[in-house]
């Protein structure tokens, strides 16, 4: 969707209106919430052995992306988020609105997609054989790749297959990035409706944890969870992080487009904030988060706090040393019951604020060092946090409708 | 006192600096030297084996005094490269203080074969799985591949390097990203959040698995015998794109800031549109209408009427498919005066720089606008009837222009245009 012709910036409200959840732990809201409040978790510590993580749960891709067509031409991380993308849009009441999704804008948070261990690993084992002639590497590229793989592995193809599978095509962004790719997407989403250069958009991401190519990524400065699962805040002295398998897209839309259309809210998205701290000396990520919670908006008393916290650490105890500055606040780690999932990671706390802000209650919590506490009332105010494994932070309010 | 807003009331948008990499040189005043010199910057290949490819020839970067060990790398000394020529430019702020955010169009990033390569090296056997390159993965080794290879690591020293404000946007929209960063940080300008922001796609991708898998998609010229003559955009012996590398940046502010620091003024950032193709992954929509909408967007986002438009800078990659549906778009919109606007495409000199394109071909249709010289679209002898374009084949002409139209297409149904005008409309 082009500009709209408004000069008049951050005046219009902001609503969620439709949440898709696919993850370790189920498809849809009460899947989730229901496992969040049994304190259910879904962690595979031996299938990628040493490392932990959360394994998706398999859904009936049909019922999202009716194509086998399409199905075929994605790898995992585009099926997931396709599917949740579906899922959002249905929860939304928009699905096949085609005047709608015509100008529905898209804001994806995406890393890449899956390589191919197989060509890989028989190109690695030729080489160590001695098979390193010039060439050798094009010869076989040329004959061992798939030739729609590179489309299952590009950034941006994840919206590209929501465009195709779903129809929206108001605008297609992604943004890359880590974790910071997924506050930048509801930042920019929001800033753009609020300032009427949008009315409508999906934003969100996904990931697939079940990869032994990435996990080499974060293997390269030990962040991967090992041997034994535990909670984000009892992960000591092994700390780090269990990649998490997850879907999540949410439609946030202005309140007057909502109401036009007769959508209701789960909640409102009131504001999204972030920076980038250098990280250089101990303390700039409490510092950092201390200043964006300043800026988030008034704050009440006994709020509630969801949190992307990774189990990486310095960043985890910095975070923790913020989080014990406002001690009335009930907090939330989505990382215990979801792993660690990436970009997903900041949509993933926006859907479950604004699930928990709409049903009245704080899910469950689920931490031995007691840090979470119950919260008896509903909350009517949550910050979500994501400081990123190694760069970003970020913050947001999510607020009940009045 | 000049209006600093524009007829729709929001803060006009300018550039006050920019800077431009490509396979024909860096810095603009090369560039535009050998651009409109009709000069081709596409050369064989010959950072790696060519041994085996169907295409072996690309607009690479060879000529930097550095040694880079990645297309990571690469794409970010040429950012750092086009940055430094912009911020000078229009010297804004300080020293590693640049008073905005940061919008980067980079290329997605993944570990690569020569690390791969190393990790296989280290297992020490020849029977190895993933397992086994996970295992020599950990332990602090290679704790600056960590670094390296996440998506947000070029951003991230960028912004380090210069000061941006917040947190820094790395974003990918295939062949458009450089419109889009652009095009974000127009965004935040008209939202009052920033004066100032820093815009720059940059793209270094040149390595053999890149360059296979757009092989294996039929998307590259194979004209290898003589590579200069290779890009052929609208003509009816194209045969595809040639990969390139290359950087483009942009310092944009908003007028008032501008007016008010006594900046010089490269020109405006009047329109930018968008519009998704839903039809097929790497295929345009038969009917061409995401690109008809895309360009329209862009018009009456600048607020103007074809007729105004008096030069488009083409995506023109030469490919059979992108140039035939850019045709049918333009003509779409542009009606009876389709043949006399003049049309090329920088990338049949400098080749299709990917993700920094948008970026370079911004810069590219600015400096055009600062010269009032259009720069050809070389390699063109035999027409193509079907697209009757004048491309302003073969020779660089003189003309008067005012309003330009930057269009960028890319794989995902990724379709983005800019107006950039010589003065505020």
């Amino acid at each position: 969707m082009t500009e709209t012709k408004s000069s008049n910036p951050g005046s219009a409200e902001v609503w969620i209106t439709g949440i898709g959840l696919a993850t370790s732990l189920g498809e849809g809201l009460d899947a989730n919430w229901d496992a969040l409040n049994q304190r259910r978790i879904n962690v595979d510590e031996s299938g990628f052995a040493p490392y932990v993580v959360h394994p998706w749960a398999p859904v009936n891709f049909d019922t999202q992306i009716p194509k086998k067509g399409d199905q075929r031409q994605m790898e995992a991380w585009q099926r997931i988020g396709t599917y949740a993308a579906g899922l959002a849009l249905d929860s939304a009441g928009v699905k096949g609105n085609k005047e709608i999704l015509g100008r529905m804008d898209m804001i994806v948070a995406a890393g890449g997609g899956e390589r191919d261990l197989a060509v890989d690993t028989g190109i690695l084992q030729a080489e160590a054989k001695g098979n390193s002639a010039p060439g050798f590497l094009n010869e076989r590229l040329m004959n061992d790749l798939r030739p729609t793989l590179f489309l299952a592995q590009l950034s941006n193809l994840l919206a590209g297959n929501i465009a195709i599978v779903h129809g929206v095509t108001g605008s297609s962004r992604t943004f890359m990035g880590e974790e910071a790719a997924g506050v930048n997407a509801a930042r920019i989403a929001l800033t753009r409706i609020a300032a009427g250069q949008s009315d409508i958009a999906l934003i969100g991401g996904s990931q697939n944890s079940e990869r032994k190519d990435m996990l080499v990524l974060y293997e390269f400065d030990d962040f991967n969870l090992k041997d034994k699962f535990e909670p984000v805040w009892a992960r000591s002295p092994k700390t780090g992080f269990a990649l998490g398998s997850a879907g999540v897209f949410l439609v946030i839309e202005s309140r007057t487009h909502a109401e036009a259309r007769g959508a209701k809210p789960y909640a409102r998205l009131t504001n999204v904030v972030a920076d980038q701290s250098r990280r250089k000396s101990p303390g700039e990520v409490t510092a950092t988060l201390e200043t964006l919670w300043s800026k988030l908006g008034k704050l009440n008393d006994n709020g509630a706090i969801i949190t992307g916290a990774t189990g990486a650490q310095p960043v985890t105890s910095e975070e923790l040393a913020f989080l014990r500055h406002h001690p009335d606040f009930a907090v939330r780690a989505i990382g215990t019951a979801f792993g660690h999932t990436m970009e997903a990671q900041f949509p993933l706390g926006l859907a479950l604020a604004a699930i928990s802000v709409s049903r009245g209650a704080l899910y469950s919590p689920n931490d031995p060092t007691a840090l979470e506490v119950e919260m008896s009332k509903p909350p009517t105010q949550i910050v979500v946090i994501g400081a990123g494994h190694w760069r970003g932070e970020g913050m947001a309010l999510v607020e009940a409708v009045k | 006192m000049t209006a600093t807003r524009d007829k729709f009331g929001r803060p006009i948008v300018v550039v006050t600096g920019m800077g431009v990499v490509t396979s024909l040189g860096i810095g603009k005043s090369d560039n535009w030297a050998k651009l409109t010199a009709g000069e081709s910057g596409i050369r064989t290949i010959t950072r790696f084996p060519i041994d085996g490819l169907k295409t072996s020839m690309a607009g690479t970067i060879d000529f930097l005094p550095v040694e880079t060990a990645s297309s990571t790398d690469l794409s970010e000394r040429l950012a750092d490269l086009v940055t430094e020529e912009a911020i000078a430019q229009s010297a804004i702020g300080t020293t590693a203080d640049f008073p905005g955010p940061l919008f980067l169009a980079v290329a997605p990033v993944e570990i690569e074969w020569p690390q791969r390569l190393e990790l296989g090296r280290d297992a020490g056997k020849a029977e190895y799985d993933y397992d086994d390159l996970l295992r020599v993965s950990g332990g602090g080794k290679y704790v600056g591949y960590h670094r390296r290879f996440l998506f947000g690591s070029v951003a991230d020293y960028l912004a380090e390097k210069y000061g941006t404000k917040g947190s820094p946007i790395s974003l990918s929209t295939a062949c458009a990203s450089g419109a889009t960063a652009i095009q974000l940080g127009v965004e935040a300008i008209r939202r009052g959040e920033t004066d100032a922001a820093l815009c720059v796609g940059t793209d270094g991708s040149v390595n053999p698995e890149a360059l296979i898998r757009f092989s294996l998609l039929s998307a590259l010229s194979m004209r290898n015998d003589s590579p200069h003559t290779a890009v052929r955009p609208f003509a009816k012996n194209r045969d595809g794109f040639v990969m390139a590398e290359g950087a483009g940046a942009l310092v944009l502010e908003s007028y008032e800031a501008a007016t008010a620091r006594g900046a010089k003024i490269l020109g405006v950032v009047a329109g930018c549109g968008e519009l998704a193709d839903s039809f097929h992954r790497t295929r345009s929509s038969p009917d061409g209408k995401p690109i008809i909408g895309c360009v329209r967007n862009a018009l009456s986002d600048a607020g103007i009427v074809p007729g105004q438009i008096d030069y488009i800078n083409a995506h023109g990659t030469g490919t059979p498919e992108n140039d035939k549906m850019e045709y049918l778009g333009i003509a779409s919109v542009f009606g009876d005066q389709t043949g006399s606007i003049p049309v090329s495409s920088n990338k049949s000199m400098v080749g299709h720089t990917l993700s920094a394109a948008g970026a370079v071909e911004a810069v590219f249709s600015l400096l055009t606008l600062e010269h009032q010289r259009i720069p050809p679209t070389i390699n063109y002898d035999v027409p193509d009837p079907a697209i009757p374009f004048d491309v302003v084949p073969n020779k660089a002409r003189d003309a008067r222009v005012t309003a330009v139209m930057s269009n960028s297409f890319g794989f995902g149904g990724q379709n983005a245009s800019l107006i950039l005008t010589r003065e505020p409309i």
